[in-house]
């Protein structure tokens, strides 16, 4: 266990908590705004992801894919806002998480009907296909670098837009008090589209960024979708803030867990079993630093409604 | 909206068949109850051993989501992570099977106990081991409502999911078969209308618990929390504990379903432990129709018979069915039960 390994395992648990936070800000976002449990957010996921590897595999260029995935991911959101999700504003959570679940079923199927029950591949762009050297003797993929640089950046973009903005204070009129933001002339029905079409957008844009590390598969989206009500639940619901904290927390005791929790079991065991104890306890760490958050802050870290 | 809480299952002063404004309701419960009757003794009679497999699942599945039922439906506690508890009543079949199959000792001390192929004994250990991981993660979510609990339920379940795939010694990822299936005192459960007797008598005591339950004052009390928890510990009472036996009866329930799923596939895997499966259990309450009895006995039914029928047909039957579902939720208020015997007396 050098230390070079230990960093390059901090920058792993950096990516995928930024990862992660992309998809939990639009979570949050779309809660905060509009009171509404999205569990087909996981689906925007896998869309944005499937989009990416069709235009990059026939145009061939990433960036074009990444662009496909921005737009498809939007365009679905808004379609489904305005079909479906709409509807659902006034109704109890019993009913948003039944018909999101019901759009799951659409969303899963309908993409394996599209493009087979065989997983696709988006491959990295030459130009970031090599490890880069980092100071310290690291070596680590330049891929992998350009996802957490991009992902700060979106996440910086993001801050921005919610407090500097004229539809950042919109938006957090919005979730103050709609009734009065609809009062003093701001098209709400708008207002719900343009925040959904903005939350589906990030879900896309992280499952094109992941999707070239991982394969693209039909239900890739869920696991995600889950983690990320983690991060939600940790972090505090409608708070972008706790999300990024959460995000990063999650990312990083799910990537160190995994790697550091058998080695800490070798000390007192013997190595099989160790490995098995070890891993079998990593893969529940993530919630078990959950249940920790509730006993300690039902509402999370930053959550500030109950 | 913050809250979380659903429309509600009224107290009914006429228990099982309802009052006689719900004629309709009982005339199709009592239909229903005779289907799952003579259905799998007419397919003993023709030699039809999978029809009676397809009905037993269905009652499987609806005791599942009957035991869900009291913590959605009478707590209005929206738990989108109840494949746990059926996953941990599979499990405790499994590894107490799987020790007796494999002639290894689960335990050697304080006495020896081998595992079991006795199906009382496993129902007994399905209830309580899920009886106690719902009052645990009760313990914890109920400290928070609303969407909070769903997110929180949720996660419960897939740490679950992902504990039983790493759990080596029993199949991990590939889960446990348990070959011969097993054994109830004085009935042949190999013969398959005799294991369907067994299910049908479970779900059959378990509709009479919710029935009683609706209208006894534990589950007043809870249908009063769900609607004023404030007015609740006004005269006394504490909503959090209420909630808390709604909840771990609930889990045991749907444990019991899970060790008579195990049983029935002569399988257990993670997969018991899938959020898709949670969500299923909650679709079976809102096909059927929500404050009703027999609501999950028709949705489960129901779902059972498309995933035959339109599984048959086309592979992506799900679009169908997804299709279906958000029409009733947008749209059909009242699931199928509400289409046919009109609304639910709460609403009048």
């Amino acid at each position: 266990m050098t230390f070079s390994l230990i960093l390059e395992q901090v920058l792993n648990g950096l990516q995928s908590g930024i990862m992660l936070f992309l998809m939990a800000a639009g979570l949050t976002l779309i809660f905060g705004v509009m009171g509404l449990i999205n569990l087909a957010h996981g689906s925007l996921y896998m869309v944005g992801a499937f989009c990416a590897a069709a235009v990059a595999g026939l145009t061939g260029s990433f960036v074009l894919g990444l662009a496909a995935a921005l737009a498809g991911a939007a365009l679905a959101g808004a379609l489904i806002e305005l079909v479906v999700i709409r509807r659902l504003y006034a109704r109890d959570h019993l009913d948003q998480v039944l018909a999101t679940f019901a759009l799951i079923l659409i969303f899963s199927e309908g993409t394996r009907w599209v493009f087979g029950s065989f997983p696709l591949y988006l491959d990295v762009p030459d130009a970031l296909s090599g490890p880069v050297a980092l100071p310290l003797g690291i070596q680590y993929p330049a891929y992998r670098l350009a996802i957490i640089v991009v992902g700060l950046v979106v996440a910086a973009g993001l801050f921005w837009l919610i407090g500097r903005t004229r539809l950042g204070i919109r938006i957090r009129a919005g979730e103050n008090d709609r009734e009065m933001i609809a009062a003093l002339g701001v098209d709400i029905g708008r207002l719900y589209t343009i925040v959904f079409a903005l939350g589906a957008a990030l879900a896309g844009l992280a499952g094109a960024l992941v999707g070239a590390i991982q394969s693209v598969q039909v239900g890739m989206g869920e696991p995600v979708l889950i983690l990320a009500f983690v991060v939600i639940v940790i972090g505090g619901i409608g708070s972008i803030k706790g999300a990024f904290i959460g995000a990063l927390l999650v990312g990083l005791t799910d990537t160190l867990g995994r790697i550091f929790l058998p080695e800490l079991f070798k000390l007192v065991m013997e190595p099989s079993a160790a490995t098995q104890a070890g891993s079998a306890l990593a893969q529940i760490a993530i919630y078990v630093l959950m249940a920790a958050v509730l006993v300690w802050r039902p509402t999370g870290l930053f959550g500030a409604r109950a | 909206m913050s809250t979380g809480q659903i429309g509600g299952q009224p107290p009914n002063p006429r228990g099982i068949f309802g009052p006689k404004k719900q004629g309709r309701e009982a005339l199709l419960n009592a239909l229903v109850l005779l289907g799952l009757v003579i259905v799998p003794l007419w397919a003993v009679m023709a030699d039809e051993p999978f029809t009676i497999t397809l009905v037993t699942r269905a009652v499987i599945f609806a005791l599942a989501a009957v035991g869900l039922n009291i913590a959605l439906g009478l707590g209005g506690l929206v738990s989108l992570g109840h494949a746990v508890f059926f996953g941990i009543g599979g499990y405790a079949m499994g590894i107490l099977a799987w020790h007796a199959q494999n002639y290894v000792p689960l335990f050697e001390w304080p006495v020896l106990f081998e595992g079991t192929k006795s199906m009382p004994v496993i129902w007994a250990v399905a209830v309580l081991a899920s009886a106690l991981a719902a009052f645990c993660i009760g313990l914890l979510s109920l400290r928070t409502s609303g969407v909070y609990f769903i997110m929180i339920t949720l996660a419960f379940g897939q740490m679950f999911y992902y504990f039983a795939i790493s759990w080596a010694r029993y199949g991990g990822e590939d889960g446990m078969s348990i070959y011969v299936r097993n054994g109830f005192p004085g009935l042949n459960t190999l013969d398959p209308i005799q294991f369907y007797g067994l299910c049908l008598a479970a779900l059959l005591l378990g509709l009479l618990l919710h029935a009683r339950l609706r209208r006894a004052p534990f589950g007043l009390a809870l249908n009063a929390a769900r609607q004023a928890p404030e007015r609740v510990r006004a005269v006394g009472l504490d909503p959090l504990r209420l909630r808390l036996l709604a909840f771990t009866l609930s889990g045991a329930i749907t444990g019991l379903a899970g060790a008579l799923f195990a049983d029935l596939n002569r399988f257990v895997s993670p997969t018991m432990f899938s959020w898709q499966l949670s969500g299923e259990f909650i679709v079976f309450i809102i096909l059927g129709g929500t404050a009703r009895l027999f609501g999950p006995v028709v949705g489960a039914v129901l779902f059972v018979l498309m995933e035959h029928w339109l599984g048959a047909l086309t592979e992506y039957w799900h679009i169908g069915f997804g299709a279906l579902l958000l029409l009733i939720v947008l749209f059909g208020q009242g699931g199928v039960i509400g289409l046919i015997a009109g609304k639910a007396r709460a609403h009048d």
